[in-house]
């Protein structure tokens, strides 16, 4: 029952995922449509356990008192007060996106600001790190430098205003040498993604069941 | 959402803004603030957006508006989804294996059709184009084709990088490196995009400056 029975439905839905491809017919055509809204219905639960596990492990640090729990108080209202004023949105305006929905105030005015933010602070980090690890140390490494250097100033106007050579460049880097070698990597990683599927479905991969 | 509201939100945006860049001089309190206040919201966020748009018109909708096997069939991904929060019980636990198998059924299904239809077929389609001539497009094609594979064969772990295929690898690390390179540059270019846009609203909506 432990380990045969998941075995099993991992066997049985990927085995009709795979035979209502090649098959489009009923009853094993609208097959993978059922099963991807039953796969949206069990991640929606699956998203109770995330946030359950996410207010035990911040109301913890504020019952102990432990270092930096005042953040986990404002965490915790964040996330009540998201899901409450959500709740009215869906009850006052039939949905939480409406656009006079207070939910929206909450995406506009917090979500966005913070994830914007959050985002461009990370250009600093780049920018910082590329200058201490970007050493043209051998041909390859000089490779990278050139070819970023070049995409940089290709995208922005002062690239242009210096030379024509560098927009142009810039889109040829980026639309053959670029696109070849990651091609080369998407369809190397699809047909590794295929393979572990099938050991999935065959129960030879079975590390999810730990 | 009134002019007052708007007036709110643009402040406290501003303060969230700040106290992000914030991070720039050092871990702060203020930092720290946004940072749980970014989680907590995030959270909600996302529980509310999967409770509209999964869990209420997929399960809750369809029970109600379905008839007959379509209505009673729905119990089946719901009892899933409770089955899933058994986790929350240590005797039980070994139950959530159910649904988490149908999920990685799903998954490994998908993993297995999706990838060679969406990933693998197309990419390779897209990459053996046509050579019409002594010409750039012609080139490109080429130099594509060979970026392509060689830089598939610089993954081939499965004989030592010698002789013919040590000649391709050496290729192949040659459209790595500038993939990179483009890569990093490209990244670099958004969150810079993305830090005109933050310094564009402080410095517009926030402060009027211009």
């Amino acid at each position: 029952m432990r380990r045969a029975v998941p075995l099993a439905i991992t066997f049985l839905t990927g085995l009709f995922l795979v035979v209502s491809f090649f098959i489009p017919h009923r009853p094993f055509g609208e097959l993978e449509q059922r099963l991807l809204v039953w796969f949206a219905i069990v991640a929606g639960f699956t998203m109770l356990l995330g946030v359950d596990n996410l207010i035990r492990s911040h109301a913890r640090k504020i019952t102990r008192t432990s270092e930096g729990w005042g953040h986990s108080v404002v965490l915790l209202v964040g996330l009540v007060a998201t899901v409450v004023v959500g709740v009215i949105g869906r009850v006052q305006f039939g949905s939480p996106f409406h656009l006079q929905s207070p939910f929206m105030f909450i995406y506009s005015y917090t979500i966005v600001p913070l994830q914007a933010t959050m985002f461009a602070l990370l250009a600093f980090f780049i920018a910082s790190a590329s200058y201490r690890a970007f050493r043209a140390r051998n041909w390859v490494a000089t490779l990278l430098l050139v070819s970023a250097v070049i995409v940089m100033l290709g995208r922005i106007p002062i690239g242009a205003a210096m030379s024509e050579f560098f927009p142009w460049m810039q889109e040829w880097i980026m639309t053959v040498p670029q696109l070849a070698a990651k091609r080369g990597i998407q369809i190397g990683a699809a047909l590794g993604a295929v393979s572990m599927s099938l050991r999935i479905i065959l129960g030879i991969e079975r590390s999810y069941l730990s | 959402m009134g002019s007052f509201g708007m007036i709110i939100g643009t402040w406290l945006a501003g303060f969230l803004t700040f106290a992000i860049l914030s991070f720039l001089y050092k871990d702060n309190p203020f930092y720290k603030l946004a940072e749980h206040l970014y989680v907590g919201v995030s959270a909600g966020y996302w529980l509310i957006y999967v409770a509209f748009f999964d869990v209420e018109p997929m399960l809750v909708r369809g029970f109600l508006d379905e008839t007959g096997i379509e209505k009673w069939i729905l119990l089946v991904p719901a009892a899933l989804g409770v089955i899933m929060l058994s986790r929350w019980f240590p005797k039980t636990a070994w139950l959530s294996r159910w649904p988490i198998a149908f999920t990685v059924g799903v998954g490994a299904g998908l993993g297995i059709t999706a990838n060679i239809q969406g990933y693998v077929v197309p990419q390779i389609q897209a990459t053996l184009l046509p050579i019409t001539g002594l010409n750039m497009d012609s080139l490109d094609s080429l130099i594509l084709v060979v970026g392509v594979v060689t830089t598939i064969l610089y993954f081939y772990f499965s004989k030592p990088h010698k002789g013919i295929l040590g000649g391709a690898a050496k290729v192949g690390i040659v459209f790595i490196m500038i993939s990179f390179g483009a890569s990093f540059g490209y990244t670099l270019m958004a969150r810079l995009s993305l830090l005109i846009g933050r310094l564009y609203f402080i410095l517009s909506d926030l402060l009027h400056i211009i």
